[in-house]
C-alpha cells in the first residue's frame, strides 16, 4: 500500500475508549430518500475510482488492431494475451518477480531483527540517551532518499556493491528498520517487565529472554511490521531505480517504469505493463487485507 | 542509579550496536556527505573543488528550484489537505450514515473500493495514469463518448494542465488512507454521543464538526504529517508521468536533484538541493511532533 509509503511517523497516544458495538441496525423505514441518494453517490465514487483498473483489463487483452479501430473504452473483440505475452518477456517478468519478492522478503525478514534488537535495548533495556536515540531514529525514517543517494552511489561503487540487490537489501533493511525500532520501542515500553525477571530466575540470559519471552509475546506486531516492510519495500521506487541498472536484478516498479518510458508508442504494451504491475499489489492487498487493517490501526494507535 | 540498574543497562548496550553500525554507514554518513558536497563543484568523478556556498546562491537564483517548490505546495494540497477533508467527510457519511442505516459490511465495502489505488506501487499509478491521460487515452474517449469533446486535452503535455493532472492523480492515489485511518478512529466514539446529539436535535453537520473531527483529532495529525512529508518527496509519479514536464511545469525537487545528480552531473548542486530538502522534512516533521505533544499535554492524556 502506499499507506505504505507513508510510515506513520507521529503515533498519537490514545487508546481510552475500547470500540463498543453500535446500536442495532435501524429499520429499513428509517433510510430516507436522502440517505439512498447518499449512497448512490458513493457507489458512484467508488465506480470511478476503480474505473482505471476495469479500463486497463480490457486493453491488455486487445490485440493493437482492436484497439485502434474501437478506442480504449470497448470491450475486446477476442482476449488476446499477445500483449501479455510480449510484453512478460520484453521485460523478463519472471525474473523480475522473483528479484522483487527476493529483496522484499529478504528486507521485512532483516528488518524486523534489526528493529527487534533495536527495540530490545531502548524500550525494555532502557538505555541511558534512550531519548535521544528514539529522536535519532525517527529523524532518520523521515529523511528523503535524495539526501542519501549520491554518496550511496558512490560508497556502493568503491565497494563493488552498485548494480547488486545485496545493496539495496542493506540500505532499505535499516531504512524500514529506523519506523520499526521507533514503533517496537514504544510498544515494549509497556512490556511486562515481571515476565523478563522470571526468566532471569530462571537462569535465562538477554538473548534467551529475547527469543524466548519478548518474541512470542510481540508476534503480532511483528507480524505486522513484517507486512509494512515487504510491501513499502515492494513499492520503492527511488533508490532501485539509482541502484539496478541491469534488468536482471531489477524490481518490479523499476522495470516496468524503465521499459514502459521506452515503448510508449505501443499502447496494448503500456495497458498490459500496467496490468502486471497491478496484479501482485492486489494479490498482496487480499492476502494481507486484515493485517494491513490492523497495521494501519497499530501505527496509528499504539 | 544502583550499580545493580547500571549493570542491567550495559547488559543490552550490546543488542543497539548493529543497528547503530548499519545506521552510521547507511545514514549518517552519507547524510554528512552529501552536506560536505553540496559546498563543493563535483561532476562524480575526480576531485570536487571547493567553492564555499556558490551553490546555494545558485540556488536562490535559480528560477527552476523556486518552481519545483511551488509544485511541491501543489502537491502537498493534493496529497494531504484535499484527501484529508474529502476523507473526513466520507469517513463520516459511512460511519455516521451508511453503517447506521444500511450496515458495517456496505460501510467496508466502500472503503475497501476507495482503498485500491492505495496499494498501488506509485511507480505504477504512474504508468497508469499516463497511459489513461494520454491525446489518445482513455480519459480524451470518455469525454468524447459523453459530448464534451471540447474538453479533451493533451493532460499531461500542455504546462497549463500537466501540474494540475499530477494533482488529480495524488486525489485518486491518497483518498483512501485518511478514510481508513478515520473510521478506525471513530471507532472510538460513543456511539451515545452520537445518539444523543441526534435526540437533541443535532444535523448531521453539527454531529460532524462537533463530535467526528473532534473525536479523530490524533489521527488527523498522523494523516496530514505522514502525507505532507510523503508530498515533500514525491518523485516516483514526475519520473514515470512527465519527468517533471512539459518545460518545467511539474518539476519537483527531489526529481530535480536527481537529474542534476545523474543526468546533468552537477553533482555538488544537486547536493545543495537535496540538502535543503532534508532541512525542510526535518523542520516541518519537528513542527507536528511540537505540535502533537503540546495537543496531547492539552487533551491531559
Amino acid at each position: 500500500m502506499t499507506a505504505a509509503t507513508q510510515r506513520p511517523a507521529l503515533v498519537p497516544r490514545d487508546r481510552d475508549t475500547p470500540a463498543r458495538r453500535r446500536p442495532g441496525r435501524l429499520p429499513a423505514d428509517r433510510r430516507s430518500r436522502a440517505t439512498y441518494a447518499i449512497l448512490f453517490g458513493l457507489t458512484v465514487l467508488v465506480l470511478l475510482v476503480l474505473a482505471p483498473f476495469f479500463v486497463i483489463v480490457i486493453n491488455a487483452f486487445k490485440d493493437p488492431a482492436d484497439l485502434a479501430a474501437h478506442g480504449p473504452l470497448t470491450l475486446p473483440h477476442g482476449w488476446h494475451f499477445s500483449a501479455i505475452k510480449n510484453f512478460w518477456s520484453q521485460v523478463h517478468f519472471g525474473g523480475v518477480l522473483l528479484n522483487s519478492l527476493e529483496i522484499s522478503g529478504v528486507v521485512a525478514v532483516l528488518g524486523v531483527v534489526l528493529s527487534l534488537l533495536n527495540a530490545y535495548a531502548l524500550g525494555i533495556g532502557r538505555l541511558r540517551g534512550r531519548v535521544a536515540f528514539l529522536i535519532f531514529f525517527l529523524i532518520a525514517n523521515v529523511l528523503p532518499q535524495e539526501g542519501l543517494v549520491y554518496p550511496l552511489y558512490y560508497l556502493a561503487k568503491q565497494v563493488h556493491l552498485y548494480d547488486t540487490k545485496l545493496a539495496i537489501v542493506i540500505i532499505f533493511t535499516v531504512i524500514q528498520s529506523t519506523f520499526g525500532t521507533y514503533l517496537l520501542s514504544s510498544v515494549f515500553a509497556a512490556f511486562p517487565l515481571e515476565l523478563l525477571e522470571a526468566a532471569a530466575i530462571d537462569g535465562a540470559n538477554k538473548w534467551r529472554a529475547l527469543w524466548n519471552v519478548v518474541v512470542p509475546i510481540s508476534r503480532p506486531t511483528l507480524g505486522v511490521l513484517f507486512t509494512f516492510f515487504f510491501i513499502w519495500t515492494w513499492n520503492e521506487f527511488f533508490l532501485p531505480l539509482v541502484f539496478l541498472i541491469d534488468n536482471s536484478k531489477q524490481t518490479v516498479p523499476v522495470a516496468l517504469a524503465v521499459s514502459t518510458g521506452q515503448h510508449t508508442v505501443n499502447v496494448t504494451s503500456t495497458a498490459a505493463s500496467s496490468l502486471l504491475g497491478v496484479l501482485p499489489a492486489i494479490v498482496f492487498f487480499l492476502i494481507f487485507q486484515r493485517t494491513l487493517t490492523r497495521g494501519v490501526a497499530v501505527g496509528a494507535v499504539k | 542509579m544502583t550499580r545493580k540498574q547500571q549493570a542491567r543497562r550495559g547488559g543490552y548496550v550490546i543488542f543497539l550496536l548493529p543497528g547503530l553500525i548499519l545506521s552510521f554507514v547507511v545514514i549518517v554518513v552519507p547524510l554528512l556527505m552529501n552536506v560536505g558536497i553540496s559546498f563543493t563543484r563535483w561532476q562524480g568523478v575526480g576531485t570536487p573543488k571547493w567553492i564555499g556556498l556558490r551553490n546555494y546562491t545558485q540556488l536562490f537564483h535559480d528560477a527552476n528550484f523556486w518552481a519545483s517548490f511551488r509544485h511541491t505546495i501543489a502537491i502537498v494540497v493534493a496529497m494531504a489537505i484535499v484527501p484529508t477533508v474529502i476523507g473526513l467527510i466520507l469517513a463520516s457519511v459511512l460511519f455516521d450514515i451508511i453503517a447506521k442505516k444500511f450496515n458495517d459490511r456496505t460501510a467496508s465495502f466502500f472503503r475497501a473500493g476507495i482503498f485500491i489505488p492505495q496499494v498501488l506501487p506509485v511507480a505504477v499509478t504512474g504508468i497508469v495514469w499516463g497511459w489513461l491521460l494520454a491525446p489518445t487515452g482513455a480519459v480524451n474517449a470518455t469525454l468524447k463518448n459523453v459530448g464534451l469533446t471540447g474538453l479533451a486535452k493533451n493532460w499531461l503535455g500542455d504546462p497549463k494542465w500537466a501540474l494540475l493532472s499530477v494533482m488529480g492523480i495524488m486525489v485518486w492515489v491518497q483518498l483512501g488512507y485518511p478514510i481508513v485511518m478515520f473510521m478506525a478512529g471513530l471507532q472510538r466514539v460513543d456511539p451515545n454521543l452520537y445518539e444523543a446529539a441526534g435526540l437533541d436535535g443535532a444535523s448531521w453537520w453539527q454531529r460532524f464538526s462537533k463530535i467526528t473531527v473532534h473525536m479523530v483529532r490524533p489521527e488527523i495529525y498522523v494523516v496530514l504529517v505522514t502525507t505532507t512529508i510523503a508530498a515533500l518527496k514525491t518523485f516516483a509519479q514526475i519520473f514515470v508521468l512527465t519527468g517533471g514536464g512539459p518545460g518545467n511545469a511539474t518539476l519537483v525537487p527531489s526529481y530535480f536533484s536527481y537529474k542534476e545528480f545523474f543526468e546533468d552531473a552537477n553533482v555538488g548542486y544537486g547536493s545543495a538541493i537535496s540538502t535543503v530538502m532534508v532541512i525542510i522534512i526535518t523542520i516541518v516533521a519537528t513542527v507536528f511532533l511540537r505540535l502533537q505533544t503540546a495537543e496531547d499535554r492539552a487533551g491531559g492524556k
